[in-house]
């Protein structure tokens, strides 16, 4: 069976046991902390603190190669894009201008406009592998469950947690509509002209669809005949206690967020400045 | 055995007089319905597909009026209060539902937690939680597995949790929804047997619809209800009812050992406890009888059920289809995969009707899922038309081989029957013409010729059956493959559905049945394959495996009661007794049409 592009990893880790709470803390930790902070120091060290974790996880970069791949096409055509449109945003910010390289017109390379777009990728590199992992790592159910827990209505919650469930039925689902479409020589695949794929993939949608319906109709007559919905709030059977790791890593996610706000103060400024 | 009613005591469900209209329909549902169940009883209720069965269940646990609505008379008391009149939580406290398609019940990550979720939405605390779980997951067997998520588990384990998810609110009555239609007869007899203990050890009330009743039966039942368009046809023990012949007469298999003694000329009677063939009380006339009908029957006439039947002489041609040391492993997880099928030998002869047998989880799919190229296999060849099927396209195989899915939904695309006909035909480019043709062929072939310009969402399910059958069979493969065909139908849709397949069959094609239907196998095959945990055991004529008591439990097939009888009566081998049967069946079929 393919393996989605992006979605749980089902192979234990440090990092499956922890509480999806305090994943998701961090996660939104790292999140937040690149957002607000443009410190190439505290980029670099949050960066190198997400490939650690990384590796510590087990999971592989093969597992989530799809997204790896695509973020890292986008983060060079980034690249490619501020030095083409703004080559002398660096000497902007820093107010110096040390030229490394003559090039045509104004697209000269300075080291300030160097040092910018370091920050620039290691904003990428800081956030993205924390994110991943956080999905990477965390059973569907319990990410869920880790929203209700930061106080999203449990309906809402509940939505969430079994759309994610289901996704993996309506996945095979959809490989054995498609595969009998096919057979009766239905072509989705690239052989095909594409006003006939999607001719094609639309005869495979439609049982999909309606097979969702049907699906949706019989849970929600399960769920209301054991009184779901019933009161305004519910209890949890299941409230995965927060461990001593768990505390450690919401402290490092408030570390992360407070470090860039007081570096704020001590660059005077969003960028630390090493060509003064 | 109701011995929890006292007499005088207020029954647990009433309904007088009660109709139900859905509001999208143009006649009543249920017409006119007095059913009473008292405390402690244990009753089917039995009737054919659209005969109101789904309908009087909903009456009782309050779907009716709170999720589904039209117009109802009459009134419905379901322990003492009228499930119009309080919320359905308020019902549910009393009845306890388990729906028929347990994977959608499935609410929970783990087990556990699933079971607790009534009490979770009642927002019992977090601490007294485990004590009642505990409890409810014993009392339905499920108690090893508390931590197992749900695809851990098979589908008889998922109904136990189901039924856990209910008792856990201490319900009186336990009401379920044809709780055998996805479970293979194993883990249905397991069922069966699960519910005869809550019954007698905890004196639940349960209330069962089913058609398939034999394996109700497996267990003793108070009463037996019998529904027919919408309305009881009879309500009474079950002695009664099998003595009776109204079973038949409404659309619902009776056990196999009571249609083989009417058969012989020795009817069952009342009083003699029919339900199992391996308790009933049989006189020695009824004995003698059967011997006799069975001695009587010339071989011929009892002979296997399609040899006569094959269109082509076999061994004229190369096999259809074969596979050779067959090995398939299915990935369940990064690095991780399972055997499905292992060692594989096998061949289907062309023009052969053949059965693939096992229970649920045995690999008959897989295998079916590999020669078709929805799976790969990792060792070994498949040969289709004796030529080597490596490097084929699924719709190069679909070409020589037609797979039709045990769920019609999941073929069905298009609007109306003749264009979902033509789809296939379309996307290979034939001409309009020869489009023309052939479906007109197929629908004459598949008897939907008074539907053919109907929306597809008008037809019924063994029609929208017929429909995909339909497709297949246009693109003029050599062999039909088809996934459990008649899951979920009764008897008279399941007789006539199969006729219509042996009429396919005897036009040339080349048919496999996947099931685990064990009668299924022994109507209308000669030759079956059992598989259990992706082996093959077995190569054989149905009979053969079905007399078999040590196959038959290796493949976790149920043998029917035919055998039982056969030993009973002193029948050495039981296979004749069978084929005595279901020759008499054939015959009786014939003559109706």
């Amino acid at each position: 069976m393919s393996s989605p592009v992006l979605g749980y990893v089902d192979r234990a880790g440090p990092l499956h046991r922890l509480s999806g709470v305090s994943k998701l803390a961090l996660a939104l930790g790292v999140v937040i902390g690149a957002m607000i902070g443009f410190d190439v120091r505290y980029l670099a060290a949050v960066s190198l603190l997400s490939l650690v974790l990384w590796s510590l996880s087990r999971v592989r970069v093969r597992d989530l190669a799809v997204v790896l791949w695509l973020v890292a096409i986008f983060a060079t055509l980034n690249n490619i894009g501020i030095f083409l449109f703004a080559p002398g945003y660096g000497t902007e910010l820093f107010g110096t201008r040390h030229v490394l390289l003559d090039g045509p017109w104004r697209w000269n390379v300075t080291a300030e406009q160097l040092f910018y777009q370091l920050a620039v990728s290691l904003k990428y590199l800081a956030v993205l592998p924390s994110v991943l992992l956080f999905v990477a790592t965390t059973r569907p159910p319990e990410f869920a469950s880790s929203l209700a827990r930061i106080g999203v209505p449990y309906r809402i919650a509940y939505a969430v947690s079994l759309a994610l469930r289901y996704i993996p039925d309506v996945q095979r689902e959809f490989r054995t509509i498609s595969q009998a479409q096919q057979a009766r020589g239905l072509d989705t695949s690239r052989a095909a002209s594409l006003t006939a794929r999607v001719r094609n993939l639309a005869s495979v949608l439609m049982p999909l669809l309606l097979g969702t319906f049907d699906r949706i109709e019989s849970v929600s007559a399960a769920m209301e005949l054991r009184g779901f919905g019933r009161g305004r709030r519910r209890t949890w059977l299941v409230r995965t206690p927060l461990r001593a790791p768990d505390l450690v890593l919401i402290a490092l996610a408030a570390v992360l967020v407070a470090l860039p706000i007081v570096l704020l103060g001590v660059n005077d400024g969003r960028f630390w400045n090493p060509f003064d | 055995m109701s011995a929890a009613a006292a007499p005088g005591e207020e029954p647990l469900i009433t309904l007088r007089g009660y109709s139900f209209q859905y509001r999208a329909q143009a006649e009543p549902t249920l017409h006119d319905i007095d059913l009473e169940v008292r405390r402690g009883e244990k009753v089917a209720i039995v009737g054919a597909s659209g005969s109101g069965k789904s309908t009087l269940l909903r009456a009782l646990n309050g779907m009716i009026p709170h999720h589904h609505r039209g117009t109802a008379t009459g009134t419905v008391r379901v322990g003492g209060r009228d499930p119009a009149e309080v919320p359905l939580v308020e019902t549910a406290r009393v009845v306890g539902t388990v729906l028929q398609d347990s994977n959608s019940q499935f609410v929970g990550l783990s087990v556990a937690e699933d079971i607790a979720f009534s009490l979770e939405n009642q927002q019992v605390p977090t601490a007294r939680m485990p004590g009642r779980i505990a409890r409810a997951a014993r009392l339905a067997g499920i108690e090893d597995h508390l931590e197992d998520s749900p695809h851990d588990l098979s589908g008889g384990q998922k109904q136990r949790v189901a039924v856990a998810g209910v008792l856990v609110d201490e319900v009186e009555v336990l009401l379920l929804d044809e709780p055998l239609a996805n479970l293979d007869p194993a883990a249905g007899r397991a069922m069966v047997e699960l519910l005869d203990a809550l019954h007698r050890e905890e004196g639940t009330t349960v209330l069962i619809v089913e058609h398939r009743l034999e394996d109700v039966l497996h267990r003793d039942v108070d009463r037996i209800v019998l529904l027919a368009e919408g309305r009881i046809v009879a309500d009474a023990p079950p002695g009664e009812i099998l003595a009776s012949g109204l079973l038949e007469r409404h659309g619902i298999r009776p056990p196999l050992h009571v249609a083989a003694l009417r058969r012989a000329g020795a009817p069952v009677t009342a009083d003699q406890h029919p339900s199992r063939a391996a308790d009933i009380e049989l006189t020695d006339g009824q004995v003698e009888a059967v011997r006799d009908w069975v001695a009587s029957t010339p071989p011929a006439a009892a002979d296997g059920p399609t040899a006569a039947d094959g269109p082509a002489v076999p061994g004229a041609l190369p096999p259809a289809l074969e596979v050779e040391d067959l090995r398939v492993e299915i990935p369940v997880g990064p690095e991780r995969s399972t055997v499905a099928l292992d060692g594989i030998d096998a061949r289907v002869r062309a023009g052969e009707m053949l059965g693939v047998l096992g229970s649920n989880g045995a690999g008959k799919s897989t295998l079916a899922r590999v020669v078709c190229g929805f799976e790969r296999a990792t060792d070994g060849r498949v040969r289709i038309g004796g030529a080597d099927a490596d490097g084929w396209s699924l719709a190069e195989r679909g070409e020589r081989i037609g797979f039709v899915l045990q769920e019609p939904s999941q073929m069905l695309s298009q609007p109306h029957v003749l264009d979902e006909i033509a789809l296939g035909l379309r996307a290979r480019g034939l001409p309009e013409e020869e489009i023309a043709r052939r479906s007109e062929e197929v629908l004459e072939v598949c008897g939907l010729r008074p539907f053919r310009t109907w929306p597809l969402s008008a037809l019924s399910h063994g029609q929208r059956k017929r429909v995909t059958i339909a497709a297949v069979l246009a693109l003029e493969p050599e062999v039909l493959l088809l996934d459990e065909p008649t899951a979920g139908q009764d008897l008279a849709h399941y007789s006539e559905f199969m006729e219509f397949l042996r009429g396919v069959h005897r036009a040339g094609t080349t048919v496999v049945l996947i099931t685990h239907d064990m009668h299924l196998a022994l109507e209308y095959t000669d030759r079956v394959l059992v598989l259990s945990g992706g082996h093959l055991l077995a190569d054989e004529h149905p009979a053969a495996v079905l007399t078999d008591p040590e196959l038959s439990a290796r493949a976790d097939l149920v043998t029917t009661g035919l055998f039982d009888l056969a030993r009973r009566c002193g029948i050495a081998d039981p296979q004749q007794l069978v084929r005595c049967v279901i020759a008499a069946d054939r015959r009786e079929r014939e003559e109706a049409r």
